[in-house]
């Protein structure tokens, strides 16, 4: 609510091109707010209508609220207000003066209620309304918007913008809307020069215009030309779809990177088979939730808190495991299997009778929402984009830790002979618990990551434990390097399988092919060397 | 602890009655519950367990029935479809219940189905299915998907004016048989092959690039295009924040989803998802007096005022008040009777219409279209003028489209016109 203040000073540069493209304005400001607490939805709309030709600056702001939905009207006097949340109760501003009316109980509000039909409609008004403002990325949304409806009214619109624009994206797109337009003309030459134009735009209603024209178009000349733009379009098209599948391969690879490594380490390392390897993920997802509880204003920061937190919440749960279960069961792969199973049911149960069954609803940071566009059909989403770094980040600090400290020489030196290394004066329990310890809490710093892709309920570790040995296993076990190649690779296989045979079907696949990749290589793609690999 | 111990208590008494050989009258009518309370389905079904439970509560303060005390026994079949079928027998046989409200999945209730006619016991079916299916001894109080899915395109074609269509879905039998019914209708009505897209997705299915960026380039070919939705529950919050983060907003393609509720919505940031498009016959923020006091009661029950009300509540709410009514009306409980009575018995739903149960044993419906808000509940932005009656048999699939059920004149759920035969139920 805040927002629509500062707006008022932008909306009266605007307004005035809400005059120019009808003659006068036919209603007062009152009358057409009026219309909008009707209920119903086609009064609305006209309402609407009337409200965008008004010269007035209050105009945009309504439109704009309205859009979010946070219009309200008072029950009894049917005056249409903005709302604000303070702490005595809803402090109301007359929408159409901006007078502070006063604060009142939510009781005497009614919200404006607004559906897909309005919201489109609203967008259009507020595209034509913005069209003049001096930021260039607000223009560059408002072509965008007004270049999804081409008719008479929004070609005058951007004639007159492309007459006076000055950045060179936003005038490409404005000419490609006229393009859309004059492609129609009865004009051969005119009519050419806009396939031309299209040629160049990846948008997708240019593609189907285009395809339109060859089956349509009688003129031959009109036909080659078109048959070459959409030919050059298909090109490039085939060019980002291949680049999209990587990306999107690459993208749950990270992933699948993310919730094997903390196992490649308890698994690869130890060679402790844990079920419960999904359950201390869930444990991390749970702490972005705890996290986000406690920080409520400050969803943007809680990640980072919740990053450390969740790495320390699920490396204690591991330790505890560790020191309490499994020590007494090395050497006995099949009983630590059926215990950690127990511990997994143990820790769902719990999570269950604490925060109840139902899933929790995980807020997703603002930098983390919307993506990134290349061009209008090629995009990358944001959470991926921070997910891929995030997994890769983990593996180098894990690749440090392993490589470079003094923990890391313990953890590898007992790896590969216990009874040596004990020689040696390493006191392998304290390793064996801090190493389960380190691949638990990574399993909750992947929960974290998890947590602003899918559910965060009892059930998130069980959908993702299966998944997780199947890169282990197929990156080689005990191998960090394999991991990460095991994990990409076959997340950049599964896409490149799904568009042609469906998701079901490239699931089954890829299980296939890795049980088939087995069979060869029983040690997976980087096998251990040396003596202790052996046993 | 203390359910286990009125379990024991419950199973001793049996063991103890049985032993004594005589057939003394019962005290209470007992009501069974059969809900999943662990695994995955528990998300869903707890919320229904408690209803059952509240709404038992609420009869024995007014006084019981047929001046006997309601007795609820609860079981946990944990999501595990065969043991579904277990925990009927254990509830008829050893519990000796009258009744049972329960299940949700289609599986559950398919392995419910030979179980509960073998031994003539009554379940209410609280949740929308695919039909297809009319047994004597389900009561089946979710919408046939003649009142949930064919509305809903309707409105899409009519009003939103769709004339692309993704059938989106994961892969099982309710959405498997409703796309189905789905295309055959859309192709009734003249929409060409090419213009409908069918996806199935597995279980839990999480990664939706690659499905939501083939929906964005179906839906660019200039026509209006709508995602119509049967997928399952936990696969929807990747879904719908896919669709946020790669820029499809409901007003450029809406999806129309027949799984996502309330109590779906409050696990999920619903800033994505506003605008798009649930089908339901009832809705928590439908204004009217008998929901606002339901509503109401349900915060007093479960203790938390944050918590929401959904469908396949207000299904467990109707389908319990008709029990009640039938069970008054034949002033007994034994199945036969209550089967009969119940055919015919009208109740008030709580969207301000009137519920009746048909002679197919389905339940007369209003659809409600709601647009998602950010609030989490949903805006009704269409319904249907009065009521629709549930359909068991789909007249859009050639296989069922001669079948009828009527437990009154033909005493069968699978009649068919044209062989004149009851073939029995069908398990397919």
């Amino acid at each position: 609510m805040l927002m629509c203040m500062p707006l008022w000073s932008v909306a009266q540069t605007e307004a005035t091109d809400a005059v120019e493209q009808t003659a006068g304005t036919t209603s007062s400001l009152s009358e057409a707010l009026s219309g909008l607490t009707s209920r119903s939805f086609k009064e609305k709309e006209s309402a609407i209508e009337k409200l965008a030709v008004i010269d007035d600056p209050a105009v945009l702001p309504i439109l704009k609220v309205m859009l979010d939905g946070k219009l309200h009207y008072v029950k009894e006097t049917g005056e249409v207000v903005f709302v604000e949340k303070t702490e005595e109760g809803y402090e109301i501003t007359h929408a159409e003066t901006g007078e502070v009316i006063g604060t009142v109980s939510k009781s005497k509000l009614k919200k404006i209620i607004v559906n897909n039909k309005l919201r489109r409609q609203l967008r259009g008004e507020i595209a034509q309304l913005s069209i003049r403002n001096p930021d260039a990325d607000i223009r560059m949304a408002a072509v965008q918007e007004i270049v999804k409806n081409i008719d008479e009214q929004s070609v005058a619109i951007l004639e007159k913008l492309v007459a006076r624009e000055k950045d060179s994206d936003i005038l490409e797109l404005a000419n490609v809307g006229l393009a859309l337009w004059y492609v129609q003309s009865e004009d051969k030459v005119t009519r050419l020069a806009a396939i031309n134009t299209m040629a160049d735009s990846l948008m997708p209603s240019v593609k189907a215009s285009l395809e339109n024209i060859l089956e349509t178009d009688s003129d031959l000349e009109v036909k080659a030309a078109t048959r070459r733009a959409l030919g050059k379009i298909e090109e490039k098209i085939k060019y980002y779809a291949f680049l999209e599948n990587l990306i999107f391969g690459l993208s749950l690879g990270s992933i699948l990177l993310l919730i094997a490594i903390g196992l490649s380490i308890t698994f690869g390392v130890m060679g402790v088979i844990n079920m419960a390897h999904g359950e201390l993920m869930m444990l991390g997802a749970y702490t972005t939730f705890v996290v986000q509880q406690m920080m409520p204003n400050y969803i943007n920061t809680s990640i980072f808190v919740a990053i450390p937190l969740a790495f320390l919440v699920a490396g204690f749960v591991g330790i505890l495991i560790e020191r309490f279960v499994i020590r007494f069961l090395y050497g006995r792969a099949l009983e630590t299997l059926l215990a950690t199973f127990g511990i997994s049911l143990i820790l769902q149960q719990l999570v269950r009778s604490i925060f109840g069954p139902t899933n929790q609803a995980v807020e997703t940071p603002s930098f983390m929402s919307g993506s990134l566009e290349i061009n209008s059909i090629f995009a990358i989403t944001y959470n991926r984009l921070y997910i891929f770094i995030f997994a890769m980040l983990v593996f180098a600090i894990l690749l440090l830790i392993l490589k470079k400290t003094r923990l890391g020489l313990q953890v590898r030196a007992v790896a590969q002979n216990r009874a040596m290394a004990k020689a040696m004066g390493v006191r392998s329990e304290w390793v064996d618990a801090l190493t389960f310890g380190l691949g638990s809490g990574i399993a909750g710093v992947a929960g974290v990551a998890l947590s602003q892709l899918t559910n965060v309920g009892p059930n998130l570790g069980q959908a993702y434990i299966i998944d997780s040995f199947m890169v282990v296993v197929f990156g080689g076990v005990g191998n960090l390097w394999g991991t990460v190649v095991g994990g990409l690779s076959l997340g950049v296989l599964n896409k490149f399988l799904e568009p042609w045979s469906g998701a079901v079907m490239a699931k089954i696949l890829v299980l296939v092919l890795i049980i088939l990749f087995i069979q060869k290589r029983p040690r997976g793609l980087f096998p251990q060397k040396g003596r202790a690999a052996e046993n | 602890m203390g359910k286990w111990i009125k379990k024991l208590l419950g199973v001793v008494t049996a063991l103890a009655v049985m032993s004594s050989g005589a057939v003394q009258a019962k005290d209470t009518i007992k009501v069974g519950v059969l809900h999943s309370l662990s695994g995955t389905m528990a998300i869903s079904e707890t919320t229904l367990k408690d209803t059952v439970l509240m709404l038992i509560d609420e009869q024995n303060k007014k006084g019981g029935l047929l001046g006997k005390k309601l007795e609820a026994v609860v079981v946990d079949p944990a999501s595990n479809w065969p043991l579904f079928a277990e925990k009927t027998r254990e509830l008829i046989e050893k519990e000796k219940v009258d009744v049972i409200f329960g299940c949700w999945t289609s599986v559950s209730r398919k392995s419910v189905l030979p179980v509960i006619e073998e031994l003539n016991g009554l379940l209410f079916y609280p949740v929308q299915y695919e039909g297809e299916e009319s047994s004597k001894n389900v009561f089946y109080t979710g919408a046939a998907p003649n009142q949930q899915a064919i509305p809903a395109v309707d409105y899409l074609m009519k009003e939103v004016g769709v004339k692309r269509w993704v059938l989106a879905g994961t892969d099982y039998v309710y959405p498997r048989t409703t796309n189905k019914i789905l295309e055959a209708y859309l192709k009734a009505k003249g929409v060409k092959a090419e213009d409908i897209m069918i996806n199935y997705t597995p279980f839990g299915h999480s990664d939706w690039q690659s499905i939501v960026s083939d929906i964005k380039k179906f839906g660019s070919a200039g026509k209006k295009t709508a995602v119509v939705s049967t997928i399952n529950g936990d696969a929807n919050v990747p879904f719908y924040k896919e669709l946020g983060n790669q820029g499809l907003s409901a007003e450029d393609i809406p999806v129309v989803a027949f799984s996502v509720g309330e109590e779906e919505l409050s696990g999920i940031d619903t800033k994505p998802l506003v605008g798009h498009l649930a089908a339901w016959n009832y809705f928590m923020s439908v204004d009217n007096k008998d929901n606002a006091a339901f509503i109401k009661q349900w915060h007093k029950f479960i203790k938390n005022k944050k918590r929401v009300t959904n469908d396949p509540m207000e299904a467990h709410y109707i389908g319990f008040k008709m029990w009640v009514k039938a069970v008054e009306k034949a002033k007994s409980t034994d199945t036969d009777k209550v089967e009969q009575a119940m055919i015919g018995i009208k109740v008030p739903n709580l969207t301000g219409g009137v519920a009746e149960m048909l002679p197919n044993h389905h339940l007369t419906k209003p659809v409600l279209i709601g647009e998602i808000q950010e609030d989490g509940q949903f805006a009704v932005v269409w319904e249907t003028e009065g009521t629709v009656p549930g359909d068991a048999w789909s007249d859009f699939l050639p296989g069922s489209k001669d079948v009828v059920a009527d437990w009154v004149k033909l005493k069968c759920g699978n009649y068919n016109t044209k062989t004149k035969k009851c073939s029995g139920q069908n398990y397919k």
